[in-house]
């Protein structure tokens, strides 16, 4: 059974606010100097989700599970680091333009690898990219592949060329099946992910990476990039903050909580 | 290609044979859309029991309110709504199209666009047409910034943040035409089959519709610390909320998540209890009329978007303040 898990990588999420810089004229992303990208982390949970179902079928399964993600440059690390977790091989799909050309063009880019990587079985992407949270470019796949797509997942299992996903509702878990091939996103209810132990970081070393130009796999110019795109991106910026915060300060714990209640009567809040 | 240009047409979420609040926060968008730009507003309800649905999204703003009321769609399922919804929007030819951004609303709205191929954006706070044209504005980077995008080709997919919009006053006197659709829905085209669905019983106010919400954070210092949350809720009517950490830890349901991935809320009053304040968070919250926060780090960022705060410890503080609450109620 062959499994793609489509990965992008991103700036660190979680940096301190006042680290997060955009460009407002050039309406890009100011990279933090000195962090390195990391993998999106539900996209680091998609892997987790593979290798929970390859360590389920055992040893001597025949599961192979490989790596996919387009970038304009330098996606080695991320691709380095979902191997050494215990990816099979990896395929970059070098796309110079591919920067900010969103979530219609990744779509239609990685349903083409992911075409010419062939008999492809199971799909597994992040629930969104945590850069621009979007959570478009799975559900475009499976749209544009013609395969059933099963969202928000927190658990992942195959039989017999069944999938079946627990999936995550507002107000409960869902149980749905549908027959492979299809494609299944990842929320972070699947929960935490293993890291990658000495042995597997220094096998990661020597696993293949395949690094494809969009003309590899039949792309032309028109299907690529800004020539692509069916979105503009009008205005980036930073939204501002003004709110003053008045601090309640008291003697006990019971004399602060009176003065908020008191605050919170008179602003007819309670 | 002749674009779209018929208004704007609003899926409106039905739980329970009732539309869901966003989605008449939605309609009352699609109307000040639709006099900036012109057309028509195009409600669409999916379900079943839905006999007033017509007259309620009527006098809620819609012009035109068009009903699948269908056994097969009793419960949310993309795959069973999108031949018809698809064939909908062809029919009606909205310039945008509006859809929740609730966890169905984004498992429906890509998987339409890309059937429409068009481009859609997810979580919109506002839409502004600008030179005859549809600007979106959504939150990205985890909150920490927003863009403005347009499309280069119509329909425009957007799903719409809970609370990012006020409903119309309804007007019951309202006209409106209601017309029910035949579905032609095939349901051997459905792929996914659900098996099994197992919901959590729902805990005192919705959280969406409460005027107070508390929120609960890893400062709460276990899951024990929802115990005052729940009695605060209770005394003062509200409802109950938690950060993303406490959700992983089991602290409490799911369900009580709020940020970005989680709900969106936007009371009165958002009183967070050992939260730290991630964007992440705020994104869920950020809204809220004013937000109390209490917390022992005087450098918490949560006080940067706080009216008031408490520098404190939430097990001393918290159970004062259900006394105090306690007494003003009495
Ligand atoms: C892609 C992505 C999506 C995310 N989506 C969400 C989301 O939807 N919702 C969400 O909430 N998070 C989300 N997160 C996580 C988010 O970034 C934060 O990690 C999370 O909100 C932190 O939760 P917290 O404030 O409870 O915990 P912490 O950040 O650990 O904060 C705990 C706070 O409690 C305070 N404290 C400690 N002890 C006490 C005490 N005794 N009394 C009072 N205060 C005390 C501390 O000073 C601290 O400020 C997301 C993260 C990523 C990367
Ligand atoms: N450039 C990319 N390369 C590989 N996978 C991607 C890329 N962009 C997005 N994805 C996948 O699609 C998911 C949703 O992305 P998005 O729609 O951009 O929020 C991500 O979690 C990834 O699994």
């Amino acid at each position: 059974m062959k499994i793609v898990v489509c990965v992008k990588q991103i700036q660190n999420p979680e940096i301190p606010p006042v680290q997060f810089r955009i460009d407002e004229e050039a309406k890009v992303l100011i990279p933090v100097s000195g962090l390195s990208p990391i993998l999106s982390p539900y996209d680091e949970q998609a892997v987790e989700a593979a290798l929970r179902i390859r360590d389920k079928a055992g040893k001597d399964s025949d599961i192979e599970i490989t790596i996919v993600t387009i970038a304009s440059k330098g996606a080695r690390a991320v691709i380095k680091a979902a191997l050494a977790l215990g990816a099979d091989n990896a395929v970059l799909l070098s796309e110079p333009t591919f920067d900010g050309s969103g979530g219609y063009v990744t779509a239609r880019n990685l349903a083409e690898t992911i075409r010419a990587i062939g008999d492809v079985d199971l799909i597994l992407t992040g629930r969104q990219a945590a850069d621009w949270d979007a959570g478009v470019v799975g559900l475009g796949i499976a749209e544009i592949l013609d395969i059933p797509a099963i969202t928000f997942a927190c658990d992942v299992q195959t039989t017999d060329g069944v999938v079946t996903v627990q999936r995550v509702l507002q107000d409960g878990i869902e149980t749905v099946e549908a027959d492979l091939p299809a494609l299944v996103t990842i929320s972070n209810e699947l929960g935490k992910v293993r890291y990658a132990s000495m042995r597997e970081t220094m096998r990661a070393a020597k696993k293949p990476i395949k690094e494809w130009m969009p003309e590899d796999i039949g792309l032309d110019e028109a299907q690529v990039g800004s020539s692509a795109m069916r979105y503009k991106l009008e205005r980036l910026y930073i939204p501002v903050n003004d709110t003053e915060c008045e601090f309640i300060v008291g003697n006990t714990p019971a004399e602060i909580a009176a003065t908020l209640a008191q605050h919170l009567r008179e602003a007819k809040l309670i | 290609m002749t674009d779209n240009n018929n208004g704007v047409l609003v899926v409106v979420e039905m739980v329970e044979s009732q539309p869901i609040d966003l989605g008449l926060e939605m309609l009352a968008l699609a109307r000040r859309l639709t006099d900036s730009m012109g057309g028509t507003v195009t409600a669409v309800a999916f379900g079943t029991g839905l006999e007033t649905t017509g007259e309620i999204l009527t006098a809620y703003g819609a012009d035109q309110v068009l009903i699948n009321d269908n056994a097969i769609f009793a419960n949310f399922h993309a795959e069973a709504w999108l031949p018809d919804l698809s064939k909908i929007v062809a029919e009606v030819a909205p310039a945008i199209v509006l859809i929740g951004h609730s966890l169905s609303g984004t498992d429906l709205a890509p998987r339409l666009a890309f059937r429409l191929d068009v481009d859609v954006a997810t979580g919109c706070e506002s839409i502004d047409i600008i030179n005859g044209r549809p600007h979106m504005t959504r939150s990205c980077f985890g909150g920490l910034a927003r863009e403005v995008v347009t499309f280069t080709k119509t329909p425009a997919v957007a799903t719409i943040r809970s609370k990012t919009q006020q409903a119309l006053t309804p007007m019951m006197e309202r006209a409106g035409e209601v017309k029910h659709v035949t579905s032609i829905l095939d349901v051997n085209s459905i792929r996914s089959r659900v098996v099994n669905r197992e919901r959590e019983k729902a805990v005192g106010v919705k959280l969406e519709s409460a005027k107070i919400v508390i929120g609960g954070g890893l400062g709460l210092g276990g899951p024990e610390g929802f115990n005052t949350l729940n009695e605060i809720a209770e005394l003062v009517d509200g409802a109950v909320g938690a950060s993303r950490a406490a959700c992983d830890l089991d602290w409490c349901p799911r369900s009580y998540q709020i940020g970005l991935t989680g709900r969106t809320v936007a009371p009165e009053l958002y009183l967070a209890v050992g939260i730290s304040g991630a964007s992440h968070h705020m994104a869920g919250c950020g809204n809220s009329k004013t937000i109390v926060s209490i917390n022992s780090d005087p450098d918490a960022a949560i006080f940067k978007s706080s009216r008031f705060g408490i520098v404190g410890n939430s097990q001393e503080i918290m159970p004062a303040l259900v006394e105090e609450i306690r007494k003003l109620k009495a």
